[in-house]
């Protein structure tokens, strides 16, 4: 499907949304709108894509209560905003979009997470993706440093071939909200695997280093829990240039989380699971084994971080033996680490002695 | 040899004067601390001030001020504006305990011993060694007279150091006394500033200034010019009088026959009862009081017991009033806002030991008071506050024994001090009240006294729960009162314009969203006249006919303004209408206005129906069953109950799922 022949469905499908609330309201019935619950319980392995998606639990959105009532109301607003985007070739950021509704009266969000959760809503019922309905996130993706060549298509059409480690500054190519296929193309690369990265103190430390030239790597700083953008360009790193993808993060719970998000998708975005996870991701760090093996600095775990951990035992994307081994670890130990730690054995300890430990394990390590 | 210890003790005994036994027992006065005494020499000064005021029919003006001498010692002025004291009586009443106009007399008062302001003299010449000054002046005299004075604490007598004439001119009559004493200033719970504050919560009349030692002012103003009616004197009420009681008044009485002995010298008996009581005690009427001896005395006790004796006028109380109770609250605690004053209960005077009592409630409830604490217990005795012992006062343990949960505030466990953001008020009046000790801190558990209290707690309790109820049911319903009224046309506006069809008709939607009668109401006050709306909303999917019913003030219903007239009024308060048929979905509205009411004495409209099944209704109560109104029994209208299941959801809420989703 071209741009156009997509958003044009998507209107489709959005218009006949609100053509249900009015039959129902018509037949005096009381309206309402059936979708996936979004609920940590509603995750299911989907073993032909190898991602987590919803299963088959449905919840109501009904007019009875007020909260379901509004977010119908608001459905149909929203139809008219997007119709309105496409007729005249503009599109929003969702914070825009938030605002906007500033003039819908009654029907205005309260909140941008209101406003945010809605649209994810709508993607779901319509299996559309938020770019069809011409709304975009205003945070830009991460950065990327490494050998690769792509060609990117400018805001004026135009097409760059960039290479991400020769044409860029020491921050990287910037990845743009937009990675689909007509906006970026990938050509090749001499990289053997992709690091994503949770913190800017380490992906700086590894360019430094000169981490990806030495190991031929490409370096993904993921900016804390990563953007749908940057979780699809590893996806699509993954598939189509075959790169085997490691994630490095703190050792947290919030950090193990940003892992499941890259590898088995999140349960917030839980219907785009199969375009933005990468089941084979590996995770190698900082693990709760880690803190023992390596005896690094650490910090108590506060209330949030035991409750967090303890939810994760309860996750069944964290149902697995590796992660009920660390997750009970860190509870025993009570401490949690973070990447940098383990700058107790110098600057350069990471790059020669941490990243080649696991890889070697990985048989990732160059020989 | 009789050299028995008794012997022994005997020599030692002698008599000791009353002053002499206070000066040695002054936690007895309750000058037991030096925060207490302060709060004690204000109190018993003020309690004079307003007594003298109230005997004598005048406003109260008083001024109350402490300046601070040195670390330890102040110095107090209370000047009031009474009828004064005629100067030969000023050394007495100022330099001799148990020196006073009410101890004999059988009357609501403040003061009852005889004992408070001579203590406090005495007090503070115990501690600072200084004497007091009283200034007095009479009505119609020229000038005021001014004594210093000391007390011989040996003898119980005034000792007068120096006696002018001044001519105070600026007061035509109003007593000031001034006295020195070592004590301690505080702030809070237990002080001056609190004592003088609640003063004025239940002596609405009374204008009351305060100068504290850092030389601030507070004043409580007036709030309202209506005096306090003047309580008259009576005889002993026969009920629960004690024997020793009953043989000093055989002892002091001037009758010759037992019969008219009873008739004359006791409260609410009648020569038919004072017959009837000898005839129970089986003694002669004719029976010379003086040859009672103490088992006849025992009898005629018995007799007394046996015979049912008319309950003690009114008018030897002195009530605050449910309306001057709730003003005096509304004046003095108006920077917190209270959300609700339950209408104040003033119960009818009832007998302990012979003296009539009665007991009054009020409760506050909401505005700026903390919801995780102990409830404000504000305790009164004859209009005075009591700030100490408590623990041991039987207010106290009439609050605790009541079940509080029934009336919406926490208790674990149904007793204690509830919690909540509430203050209960309770008053007990008493022509004498049976404090636990002479220092008037706390009430002693008489049955009686503990009983009353309990029933006009239960009384406010229920209608705080009324409120709490009604306000509950208000946030519910105003949700769904949104969806309808809102939220649904606004969908079906929206909806109809993007598919380019005509509005569709919300009445089947809207009735099974709501699938109720929904009544609202709301009161605005306005030229003295509060104009009422009751809006009754048939949101059920059939027509509806039912009746509807309130309780009015007495009086209140200006009848020409009803926009419905009533089909019934009883009692003049209780007022129902006979609603004409209202279509699904339709609205009616009642609207009439009452005359004649402070804007404080209505504020919300307390509705029940009749008629209708009343789960199908929403914002009114069933009628209750104490209404006796004839063939109220409700008809039931049948429920839509195949309806219900049909919509019954398969799925769970998904806006209510739990989940946050943003935790990642
Ligand atoms: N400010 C005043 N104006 C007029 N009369 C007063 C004033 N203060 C005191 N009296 C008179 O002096 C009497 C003695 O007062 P005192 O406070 O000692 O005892 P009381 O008030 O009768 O009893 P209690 O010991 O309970 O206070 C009072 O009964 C009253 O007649
Ligand atoms: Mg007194």
């Amino acid at each position: 499907m071209t741009n156009n022949e997509r958003n044009t469905e998507a209107i489709k499908r959005l218009y006949s949304i609100s053509e249900s609330i009015y039959e129902q309201l018509d037949k005096g019935q009381i309206p309402k709108m059936v979708l996936p619950l979004r609920t940590k319980a509603n995750i299911k392995f989907d073993a032909r894509t190898n991602v987590w998606k919803y299963g088959s639990l449905r919840g109501a959105r009904s007019a009875k209560k007020v909260k379901g009532a509004m977010m119908l109301l608001r459905t149909s607003y929203m139809l008219e905003l997007i119709q309105e985007m496409i007729e005249t070739n503009k599109s929003s950021t969702l914070r825009e979009a938030y605002y906007i509704s500033e003039g819908w009266g009654k029907a205005k969000f309260h909140s941008q997470d209101e406003s945010n959760l809605l649209t994810e809503d709508l993607e779901i019922v319509t299996q559309c993706l938020r770019e069809d309905f011409k709304l975009r996130p205003e945070e830009n993706g991460a950065s990327i440093i490494g050998d690769i060549n792509i060609v990117e298509t400018d805001r004026k059409g135009r097409k760059k071939a960039v290479n991400c480690r020769d044409d860029v500054g020491d921050s990287g190519y910037g990845i743009p909200y937009n990675v689909e296929k007509e906006k970026i193309e990938i050509k090749n690369t001499s990289a053997r695997f992709v690091v994503a990265v949770e913190t800017g103190g380490m992906f700086d430390r590894l360019v430094e280093n000169g981490f990806d030239e030495d190991q031929n790597a490409i370096l993904v700083h993921l900016k804390g829990q990563p953007a749908r953008s940057t979780r699809r360009f590893i996806r699509r790193l993954n598939d189509e240039l075959r790169l085997p993808v490691i994630v490095f993060t703190d050792g947290d719970p919030w950090s193990f989380r940003i892992y499941a998000s890259v590898a088995y998708g999140a349960i917030k975005t839980a219907h785009l699971s199969e375009y933005l996870a990468t089941p084979t991701a590996e995770f190698i760090g900082i693990t709760a084994s880690d803190i023992e093996n390596y005896d690094l600095p650490t910090d108590k775990l506060t209330d949030m971080d035991t409750r967090a951990l303890n939810a994760e035992l309860k996750d069944p994307r964290f149902n697995t033996a590796f992660w009920k081994g660390e997750i009970d670890l860190m509870l025993k130990l009570g401490r949690k680490s973070e990447q940098q730690a383990l700058a107790k054995y110098g600057l350069n300890f990471v790059t020669d002695t941490y990243l080649p430990d696991k890889l070697n394990e990985l048989g990732l390590l160059k020989k | 040899m009789p050299s028995t210890t008794a012997h022994k003790l005997a020599k030692g005994q002698k008599e000791i004067s009353v002053s002499e036994f206070f000066e040695k027992n002054r936690q007895i006065l309750g000058f037991d601390s030096p925060v207490k005494s302060l709060i004690m020499g204000v109190k018993e000064a003020v309690d004079n001030a307003l007594d003298a005021c109230e005997e004598a029919q005048m406003l109260p003006e008083i001024v109350v001020r402490i300046d601070k001498i040195d670390q330890k010692e102040y110095r107090v002025s209370v000047e009031d504006n009474g009828p004064g004291i005629v100067s030969t009586s000023m050394p007495n009443v100022f330099g001799r305990l148990l020196y006073g106009s009410r101890f004999h007399a059988v009357r609501q008062s403040r003061g009852q011993q005889g004992i408070g302001i001579s203590a406090t003299i005495m007090y503070g010449q115990i501690t600072t060694g200084k004497a007091a000054t009283a200034r007095s002046k009479v009505e119609g005299a020229e000038a005021a007279k001014e004594i210093d004075i000391i007390i011989d604490t040996k003898k119980n007598a005034p000792v007068l150091l120096r006696e002018d004439f001044i001519p105070w001119n600026e007061k035509e009559h109003g007593t000031r006394v001034a006295f020195y004493m070592n004590g301690r200033y505080v702030t809070g719970k237990q002080s001056v500033l609190e004592y003088l504050r609640q003063t004025a919560i239940v002596n609405p009349h009374a204008s009351i200034t305060f100068i504290d030692p850092d030389g601030r002012r507070y004043n409580f103003e007036r709030a309202t010019e209506q005096m306090p009616p003047l309580s008259k004197e009576i005889k002993p009420h026969p009920d629960g009088i004690e024997l020793g009681t009953l043989m000093n008044m055989i002892k002091a009485t001037k009758e010759k026959t037992l019969v008219k002995f009873l008739q004359n010298d006791f409260n609410r008996i009648s020569e038919r009862v004072a017959k009837e009581i000898c005839a129970a005690a089986a003694l002669p009427e004719s029976t010379r009081p003086s040859n009672l001896t103490l088992e006849s005395s025992k009898q005629l006790l018995e007799g007394m017991g046996k015979v049912k004796i008319m309950a003690p006028q009114v008018d030897c109380l002195s009530p605050i009033g449910g309306n001057l109770i709730r003003k005096g609250l509304k004046h003095v605690l108006m920077d917190i806002k209270p959300e609700f004053y339950a209408p104040p209960i003033s119960r009818e005077p009832k007998v302990h030991t012979g003296n009539p009592f009665l007991i009054e409630v009020g409760i506050v409830y909401g505005g700026d008071m903390p919801s995780d604490q102990p409830v404000q217990i504000l305790r009164f005795a004859n209009r005075v506050p009591l700030l100490y012992q408590q623990g041991a006062c039987v207010i106290t343990k009439a609050i605790e024994s009541t079940d509080w949960r029934r009336y919406g505030l926490e208790q674990r466990g149904g007793s204690g001090i509830p919690f909540g953001p509430a203050i209960i008020l309770v008053h007990v009046a008493s022509t004498k009240i049976p404090f636990t000790s002479e220092a008037k801190e706390a009430i002693a558990s008489v049955p009686a006294i503990q009983e009353e209290i309990a029933l006009a707690l239960k009384a406010c309790g229920r209608s705080l729960k009324t409120h709490l109820n009604k306000k509950e049911r208000k946030t519910r319903t105003r949700s769904k009162f949104e969806i309808v009224q809102i939220i649904i046309p606004l969908m079906a506006e929206k909806t109809a314009k993007i598919v380019g069809k005509p509005v569709p008709d919300l009445r089947g939607t809207l009735t099974k969203i709501m699938n109720v009668v929904w009544i609202d109401d709301s009161v605005i006050y306005e030229k003295k006249r509060h104009r009422v709306k009751v809006q009754v909303y048939n949101y059920t999917p059939k027509q509806q006919r039912f009746k509807v019913h309130t309780v009015l003030p007495k009086g209140g219903l200006d009848l020409a303004s009803c926009s419905l007239r009533p089909s019934e009024i009883k009692d003049d308060e209780k007022i129902t209408w006979e609603l004409p048929k209202i279509a699904s979905t339709a609205l009616y509205e009642i609207s009439f206005e009452l005359k004649g009411l402070d804007q404080d004495a209505f504020s919300e409209t307390e509705l029940y129906v009749s008629g209708i099944n009343p789960v199908d209704v929403m914002g009114a109560d069933p009628l209750p069953g104490d209404w006796d109104l004839e063939g109220v029994n409700f008809t039931e209208t049948e429920a839509p109950a195949a309806e219900k299941a049909e919509d019954e959801e398969d799925e769970p809420d998904y806006d209510e799922s739990g989940e946050e989703l943003n935790d990642e």
